[in-house]
């Protein structure tokens, strides 16, 4: 999603207080960026922790800064820096995390960030966006622009299903219609679940909804889901991310919360930081669990639950 | 203007002191080091400056400073680390304009600093940025971070006043890291450096007052408790409170001060 990243900043580079950070971050990405901002373009060096605190001060100051770096080096390296600095006074610094997940594979789990959208969401006044395909990048960009406090954009690979054409963004998108499961999946996964599982017959066809903004606010979780899920259906939700401060955790409290009574509840999450042994973003998704195959698996044993 | 910065610097002391008795807390010994330099900031902070006290736990010394010009009541002082107050013991977020953030975890200010330098500089704004850090701050990572940009982003609106007393928590800044003096260690980076009295409120402002053509760093040396007998140069003075006959000890002595 870097090239598609690129492109939507510029778009909006005639903001003149827009302000672009980056880690020592972009090489072959985002010079066409560099050149369009000139000096509004700051490579802040390998130095996460101080690009944050630039980052809050030109918020302070006016500026609408966004931040970019490798997934782990923009949330965890500087955690408190987003804490104290950006979000403890509520600045509107955008945090762009490129490869969430696993998304940077076989280079090795310093680079994964598994536990990333989580913690964010344990801040105050921060919103995450997982854009799912690559078409959702410029809304996504367009959608933390306005919004006038701490944001967090994790970027992945968008994967698109053969045949597809991608839906216009939203919050929450549904993209398959059955009588299955009722099926939520975070970011680009969502991609994965829409191929593995749009052909199944309609006993089988789940609901199949992504999910691209949290936290989840019980208000806008959308009537169909709480309907099908009062019927009786199970529910299935997909995330790359670990158990703890996950969608699926906050979406089961938002649905208690809601009165839903969640009759069966899978969850495909991501299983750790260390699975125990290196490889691409596929074979890390599969030893989570997260592989199509254990998507169709999950989603067809649910049943409908009626 | 001399007279009136050490008329500042008296009205401030007597202030801290009081606070600190009351409130039963510690830290006066960086308050009271660094608030000669604050002082000599603050006297000359025009409206869109900026100030950034990085060693946050000197918040008292950074309120009574705030309060002589105005900018605090006099009498919110009284309501220093109780609860329900404004003015905790390391600097609150979003309450005065004039303490843009809250600090207090080591080894932001300078970062902040620079941010706001960088955002004016892009501005091509006359504003001024200051940061005080602590000595022993500088054995954070984030602080060199901090000063690789400012450096290399030529960010000759930015003056940095270390507060240079030689103690932290639990040690000599010489015992605990090896770092001191500190000007020693950052002599190889292209900026202007100057070591003087930190106690002399006059000379910090005529310094302050200079520009250069590179970034300043102007080495406050200072004693960690002046002005309390027992607290000066200890490491004590970093954590414990002061008793109520220390207290009327520095009282004296500050009254006794002449203001010529």
């Amino acid at each position: 999603m870097r090239n598609e990243l690129c492109n939507s900043l510029i778009e909006q580079a005639s903001n003149p207080s827009m302000i672009f950070l980056t880690g020592d971050l972009g090489f072959m990405a985002l010079e066409p960026l560099q050149e369009k901002l000139g000096e509004r373009f700051l490579n802040a060096g390998v130095a996460e922790q101080n690009m944050m605190s630039v980052g809050a001060a030109l918020a302070k100051d006016g500026w609408q800064p966004w931040c970019y770096s490798i997934a782990p080096f923009c949330f965890a390296r500087p955690f408190e820096q987003i804490r104290n600095d950006i979000c403890l006074h509520d600045l509107p610094v955008k945090l762009l995390s490129n490869g969430g997940g696993y998304g940077y594979g076989v280079m090795g789990p310093t680079h994964h960030a598994v536990e990333d959208y989580g913690v964010m969401l344990a801040l105050p006044n921060m919103k995450v966006f997982v854009p799912c395909f690559n078409e959702d990048v410029a809304p996504t960009t367009l959608a933390a622009s306005l919004w006038n406090h701490p944001s967090y954009v994790r970027l992945g690979r968008g994967e698109l299903p053969v045949g597809e054409v991608a839906p216009k963004y939203e919050p929450w998108r549904q993209v398959t219609r059955g009588s299955g499961a009722v099926v939520v999946a975070v970011g680009p996964l969502g991609g994965v679940a829409w191929s593995t599982l749009r052909d199944l017959s309609d006993a089988e066809r789940p609901d199949l909804w992504i999910l691209s903004e949290l936290p989840i606010l019980d208000t806008l979780i959308p009537q169909e889901i709480l309907s099908r899920l009062n019927a009786g259906a199970r529910l299935v939700v997909i995330e790359e991310h670990v158990t703890h401060g996950s969608a699926g955790a906050l979406l089961v409290y938002a649905l208690t919360n809601l009165g839903v009574s969640v009759r069966g509840f899978k969850h495909l999450a991501a299983k750790s930081l260390s699975v125990g042994a290196y490889g691409s973003q596929q074979f890390l998704r599969a030893r989570s669990g997260l592989s199509p195959e254990h998507i169709k698996s999950a989603v067809v044993s649910s049943g409908a639950g009626k | 203007m001399k007279s009136s910065l050490r008329e500042d610097l008296k009205w401030c002391t007597e202030k801290l002191l009081a606070m600190h008795s009351q409130a039963k807390i510690g830290h006066l010994g960086g308050n009271l080091s660094c608030l000669p330099g604050l002082c000599a900031v603050a006297a000359q902070l025009r409206p869109d400056d900026r100030l950034i006290l990085s060693k946050g736990h000197s918040a008292g010394a950074l309120y009574v400073t705030l309060a002589r010009h105005g900018f605090i009541e006099e009498s919110e002082l009284e309501t220093f680390h109780k609860d329900d107050t404004r003015l905790p013991g390391h600097p609150p977020a979003n309450l005065f304009p004039q303490i843009p953030f809250a600090t207090g975890s080591l080894g932001h200010g300078l970062s902040l600093a620079a941010g706001f330098a960088y955002s004016q500089k892009l501005r091509q704004t006359e504003n001024q940025i200051y940061c005080l850090t602590s000595d022993g701050e500088w054995q954070e990572g984030s602080t060199w971070e901090a000063l690789i940009f400012a450096v290399h982003n030529r960010l000759t609106n930015l003056t940095i006043l270390v507060d240079h007393n030689g103690l932290q928590g639990f040690g000599s800044t010489r015992e605990v890291a090896s770092m001191d003096p500190l000007w020693e260690r950052i002599r190889g980076f292209d900026i202007e450096t100057e070591v003087i009295d930190g106690h002399d409120v006059d000379l910090i402002a005529s310094r302050i007052h200079e520009r250069a053509p590179r970034l300043r760093i102007l080495f406050l040396k200072t004693i960690k408790g002046k002005g309390v007998a027992e607290f000066e140069g200890r490491v004590k003075s970093h954590y414990l409170p002061i008793t109520d006959a220390q207290f009327e000890l520095a009282m004296n002595e500050a009254r006794e001060k002449t203001l010529s």
